[in-house]
């Protein structure tokens, strides 16, 4: 009965919270290149016809908080309006060196490796001014990574509702079902931010028993 | 480490403890794991250093549980949690190592490797 209760309690949570809000500011938080950015931007281009920010395959592409105002959501008679925050993703490890792989100049490189910490320690801060999280996690990757469990485990001890979204399902390595199995307390829900797919489950999911 | 060289400091003085040990070169197991405020603070002040502190690039970090949480029964369950609120969770190993040496750890919830550095 207390695990049942506990093992639900993210869902519930999350979906009780909604009902009683209008007008929700909401973080998109994970680890780099997981797809933030892109499901940001996929949501902005629907509801507002603009775009949030610049995405790249070069990791740390968003290195500073980016927000866009008023982004009201309809999905089957139900109307949400929400600040959408961008935030840089949450890494242990930064190494310009890797930026070099991707052809970038070791100045460049080493500069956007210092900006990228600074975004890091931002996203952070960022955390407690939110009042709900989507968490993008790359769903060709192996969920059960720290930075995944520690960013989770602070919005659980925050009492901040989480939606997890599984990103990237058009890659064939993607399993949405082992994210659900990492998280099972959670709401997971797959879809292709690039391509749009399934993007209409999402919707669903943030607007949810509103 | 043991987990009682920890128990008693606060949060500001854990993190630099163990980002001491870090900066040192040395891969720390502690046992026992910090609380979900004190893994991001200890991202938040490992990217400050990562800032001021010339060659380091950060760190790995991962938390094994000594039981399976779904597979173990609701005595040994609510055993555990009261054991968690009164020593801490010293059930857990935590492993944290300087990026430099640790070039991965790899995690599902049957094993873990951890991937050096050449």
């Amino acid at each position: 009965m207390v695990i049942k209760i506990f093992k639900n309690f993210g869902k519930r949570f999350f979906s009780n919270w909604f009902k009683r809000k209008k007008h929700v500011k909401i973080g998109f938080y994970g680890p780099p290149n997981a797809g933030k950015t892109s499901l940001a931007n996929k949501i902005c281009k629907d509801w507002t016809g603009e775009e949030i920010g610049k995405v790249s395959k070069i990791p740390h592409e968003t290195r500073n908080v980016q927000f866009k105002e008023k982004v009201e959501i309809k999905y089957k008679n139900k109307v949400m309006t929400f600040k959408l925050v961008d935030t840089p993703g949450i890494a242990t490890k930064i190494d310009y060196e890797d930026f070099i792989k991707f052809g970038v100049k070791k100045k460049v490189a080493q500069k956007r490796a210092k900006e990228a910490t600074q975004g890091v320690i931002e996203s952070i801060k960022w955390l407690e001014d939110m009042e709900a999280v989507v968490v993008v996690l790359d769903a060709s990757k192996s969920p059960y990574s720290q930075v995944n469990i520690t960013i989770i485990g602070n919005l659980l001890a925050r009492k901040i509702p989480v939606l997890i979204v599984a990103n990237k399902i058009d890659l064939k390595r993607a399993n949405t079902k082992r994210v659900e199995a990492a998280f099972p307390e959670y709401d997971v829900v797959g879809v292709s931010a690039k391509f749009g797919k399934n993007i209409e489950e999402f919707y669903e999911s943030l607007l949810r028993k509103k | 480490m043991p987990f009682s060289e920890i128990r008693e400091l606060g949060i500001s003085e854990r993190i630099k403890k163990i980002l001491n040990i870090i900066l040192g070169n040395k891969i720390l197991i502690l046992q026992g794991r910090l609380k979900s405020e004190e893994e991001i603070r200890l991202i938040e002040d490992t990217m400050a250093l990562v800032d001021h502190v010339k060659d380091f690039r950060g760190v790995e970090l991962a938390v094994i549980d000594s039981f399976n949480k779904e597979e173990a029964g609701m005595f040994l369950k609510m055993k555990q949690n009261m054991a968690k609120a009164l020593i801490g969770d010293t059930s857990a190993l935590t492993i944290i190592g300087p990026a430099s040496i640790v070039k991965e750890i790899k995690k599902n919830p049957k094993k873990i490797e951890l991937m050096l550095n050449k």
